[in-house]
């Protein structure tokens, strides 16, 4: 008895410490949230740096002790309470509002990106101190990015503490995001050096292996821009299949690149919401290896056009080129992929439309070492982890008849693993022989569920 | 026995893991008609994760694990209704709400409910077990807006229900009848450490008590207990986990042999013919020696359709369970047993037991003395591949051969710290004789050498 009366009055005194820390840290999120709204529509009656950059830091205090204090106390047994009966988890009004409200953001970012003038401005120091240069749409865009994947790396950090797996692996992206997303391009600018993003690569990068990009990269940067060019070259055509072949898709996807990083972190509370029919599956099938299909081929037409030097395709490449960075690039990657979070899940924007994670998808499926073993007959069928496959995979079905999980669109995350209640996941890499054998211990079907 | 013929109409009672295995697995060797007949819901769905709907981590929907697509395709038909009573002699059932549905075949997998024993005041309202859907539901209205529970009874649904209720802040407390939580399953230290971690847990346990009364308000509600010690709490639930029943009631007088689940042979054959019974509402007249009469798991559940559907399918096997392996997972603490670790050894059984620090892992090997030869294994808060441990098992390894391939059994996830050192240490410690392995083995190449695969196509 002894130990329970000890604990009660532990968790007295830690309820009314954590309220006040709720109630300050909710008010400095308000501040910092007001201070940024009078950057953006005030900026002619007080500096915007003051309102918009004091308002971010006061913003990014606030949200970082809110989740200190609402993630610290609670035990890693409870990371999942709740979250299809509270609303702004299960696309209830404020899932609503928040998906409104991203979605805007995005459009005035790519469109219009004059009304976003004074947050432009608020950026200005952090730019010129950075870059040596203006702010523009998009150094605000990979503040307000970068800010999300490190504040929301906290949250993931805390919510998975009992995982050394998650741990490494959240680090891995928070890193980066900051240092090869943010600082390192940031830097090079700086140095009169073309902008180069070192994580990002053809095809996701797609313009990276354009005959274009190639010429500047060459012009510009000289011997710097040619190792720009055959680091890319080589990550996309050599490094890809190898890093694959041995790890999966998930060395990429849920380690390095910057769409994964903010999905596994700002994205992480809305993972259950992506869709596991079977018709989620098959409009993922007929989406994303077309996109793939269509990057191959413009950079194709650029490259032909430019031997040619225009004589054989005359400006149809070039319409290709910017037909994909509009539908593609900004309306589906950034518009819905990032918009959707709280309606369609954190991975919209991998699942149906991502070019570098559909080849990396067939990499994986055909070339890898990669699986998730099923641990003999132990699956209870619980779902647990088909609900929490922010690729929509239903690893359920494969689970319950022993079978490893294989599939072209796993980025390899493990939370499968780590909410499965009796340990049942587990990812590695093992010989390519016998990659799809079950465990002797149960039966199975042998109908599949697609292809 | 003969294969059950594609003209045959095969109907199953109960869509829970043991009939939808069943279905499932006769459906893959022939083309009979399949009905599964359940008054609990239209779709199977998974009963151990009733828990988390509770919780919020899933919806009712999420639990399902296959969709209506896959019953169509598999053309096994689905009926929603109660079975009234069974008429052995015409071969038919009496629904509740549909017409009577003629069997050539009848499977009984109806599984069971909360036992209750004769307490004063069970009947009240706040009163409920946790096995069906219904029961979630009721739970459901039952704790809506308390704030103290009463769990009786120190089993696996006990916790369970504990970690639901600690979900909506409603103070726990439950009454144990043993000195330690689950002590008559889990030897000593791990009974203790899972003690330990769920009073951490903010439950608070009872320890040694029991069940004497539950009080009524003046509206006919729980308004509190009083154990047998004479102690009373206040309390608006009162959970009861003490152990499940066989659904049979609707048996009587259908010719049926029932104790206390139906009986049946090793081919879960009842007294009647054409009508077999499996899993949670049987009882076996002759269980193997050291067998219990009645398995009432999830696991067991599917061992048995297993079973029997190939008994259906013309190949009659007697039942055979092999190793025992069990899972849970109590808080944090995820727990798997493989093999046989009773809460008290014998005079001839020995184990290397080991545990961290902090008292949230531990790991047991139980061997025989002598003969060396290996038990059984405990584990908490650390995961062991299914595969390797039942191999171990299934031939007879000694402890010795066992630890050799220790490093291969591990399943915990990349970068976690192995404990298993640790545990060879004291092993060589205690037999300093012994000689350490020659070389380092791999899981793969021992799946390989083993055989610890199967496809598809070939089982």
């Amino acid at each position: 008895m002894q130990t329970a009366v000890i604990s009660e009055t532990a968790s007295t005194t830690s309820n009314t410490s954590q309220n006040v820390l709720k109630m300050v840290s909710l008010l400095l999120i308000s501040i910092g949230l007001l201070g940024i709204l009078v950057a953006a529509v005030g900026a002619n009656y007080i500096s915007p740096v003051l309102t918009g950059l004091g308002g971010t830091l006061v913003l990014t205090i606030g949200a970082l002790l809110y989740i200190w204090q609402s993630r610290w106390y609670k035990s890693p047994a409870e990371q999942n309470h709740g979250r299809w009966q509270q609303e702004a988890t299960s696309r209830g009004p404020s899932a609503w509002v928040i998906g409104f409200v991203l979605t805007g953001f995005y459009v005035l970012l790519y469109w219009f990106p004059d009304t976003l003038q004074g947050l432009i401005q608020a950026t200005e120091p952090l730019s010129q101190w950075l870059r040596g240069r203006p702010s523009d749409q998009w150094f605000l865009y990979g503040t307000f990015y970068t800010l999300a994947i490190l504040v929301m790396g906290v949250y993931a950090l805390l919510k998975y503490r009992n995982s050394r797996y998650h741990i490494i692996r959240t680090i891995s992206v928070m890193f980066f995001q900051l240092g090869f997303a943010f600082l390192l391009p940031g830097l090079l600018l700086m140095l009169n050096k073309p902008e180069y993003y070192f994580s990002y690569f053809w095809p996701l990068k797609y313009d990276y292996l354009f005959p274009g990009t190639i010429d500047y990269l060459v012009r510009d940067g000289a011997a710097l821009g040619v190792f720009m060019v055959f680091w890319g070259a080589i990550f996309s055509f050599l490094a890809t299949p190898v890093l694959t072949y041995f790890y999966g898709k998930r060395w990429y996807c849920s380690w390095v690149c910057g769409c994964g990083g903010l999905a596994e972190t700002a994205g992480d509370p809305y993972r259950h919401l992506s869709d596991k029919s079977r018709k989620a599956w098959r409009w993922e099938v007929a989406i994303i290896y077309p996109i793939l299909g269509f990057v191959i081929l413009t950079t194709l037409f650029l490259w032909i056009n430019s031997w040619s030097e225009g004589r054989l395709l005359g400006d149809l490449s070039g319409g290709f080129a910017s037909t994909y960075g509009f539908f593609i690039g900004a309306m589906f990657s950034g518009v819905v992929g990032v918009g959707f979070y709280p309606l369609m899940g954190n991975r919209v924007w991998c699942r149906f439309g991502c070019p570098m994670a559909a080849y990396l998808g067939l990499l994986q499926k055909h070339f890898s070492r990669f699986r998730i073993s099923t641990n003999g007959g132990q699956c209870i069928s619980c779902g647990n982890c088909s609900t929490y496959c922010e690729m929509g995979i239903d690893v359920r079905w494969y689970a319950q008849q022993g079978e490893p999980i294989i599939r072209a669109s796993c980025v390899g995350c493990g939370i499968c693993a780590h909410v499965c209640p009796r340990g049942v996941l587990k990812l590695e890499n093992g010989p390519r022989e016998d990659r799809y054998a079950g465990s002797p211990l149960i039966k199975r079907d042998e109908l599949r569920i697609l292809s | 026995m003969e294969k059950i013929n594609s003209q045959e109409h095969l109907v199953i009672i109960g869509n829970g893991i043991a009939g939808v295995t069943l279905a499932q697995r006769v459906r893959q060797g022939s083309d009979c008609r399949i009905t599964m007949v359940s008054a609990e819901s239209p779709l199977h769905f998974s009963r151990t994760a009733l828990m988390y709907v509770y919780m919020g981590h899933m919806r009712f929907q999420d639990i399902v694990p296959y969709a209506d697509w896959y019953w169509q395709e598999q053309q096994i038909e689905l009926v929603h209704d109660f079975v009234e009573r069974v008429d052995t002699s015409d071969k038919k059932l009496v629904l509740r709400d549909g017409a009577p549905l003629p069997y050539d075949k009848l499977v009984l997998a109806t599984g069971s409910s909360a036992a209750y024993y004769d307490w004063p005041g069970q009947a009240l309202k706040g009163v409920q077990g946790l096995v069906s859907l219904q029961d979630l539901e009721m739970m459901e209205t039952n704790t809506a807006g308390i704030a103290q529970a009463v769990i009786v009874g120190g089993g696996l649904i006990g916790v369970e229900m504990a970690e639901m209720l600690r979900s909506r802040g409603i103070v726990v407390t439950m009454l144990i009848r043993d000195k330690l939580y689950w002590h008559n399953v889990l030897p000593q230290q791990e009974a203790q450490l899972v003690t330990d971690h769920i009073r951490q847990h903010g439950i608070e346990l009872l320890l040694q008590e029991e069940l004497q009364e539950i009080l009524a308000d003046d509206a006919g509600r729980v308004r509190g207990i009083r154990t047998r010690a004479g102690k009373e709490l206040s309390c608006q639930f009162v959970g009861i986990t003490t152990g499940v029943k066989p659904n049979v009631d609707f048996l009587k007088g259908s010719g049926i042999d029932i104790d206390r689940g139906i009986l049946v042979n090793e081919f879960f054959e009842t007294n009647q013919p054409n009508v077999y019974a499996l899993s949670d509402c049987t009882q076996f007249r002759n269980p193997a020696p050291g067998q219990p009469m009645m398995e009432q798991l999830w696991y067991t559940g599917r061992l048995h359709a297993e079973a029997l559907a190939s008994t259906l399918l013309g190949n009659r096997k007697a039942y055979q369970r092999g190793p025992w392996f069990n899972s849970a997972k109590f808080f944090d603490i995820e727990y798997q047993t493989y093999g046989t670790v009773p809460a008290q050894f014998t005079e001839q059984q020995e184990s290397l037991y080991w545990q961290n620090k902090e008292a949230t892992k531990a790991i047991r090997f139980l061997y025989e003395k002598g003969t060396d030869k290996l038990l059984g294994i405990n584990l908490l808060g650390i995961r062991y591949r299914h595969d390797l441990c039942h191999h171990w098992l299934q031939q007879g390894y000694t402890l010795h051969a066992a630890l050799q391939e220790l490093p291969a059994v591990n399943f915990d996830p990349e970068f976690f710290q192995r404990y298993e050192e640790e545990l060879l240490h004291q092993y060589y410690t205690r037999f300093p004789d012994r000689q350490p392995p020659v070389k380092h083995s791999n899981w793969w190449e021992l799946r390989k050498r083993f055989g610890l695969f199967s496809d598809s196509t070939s089982c």
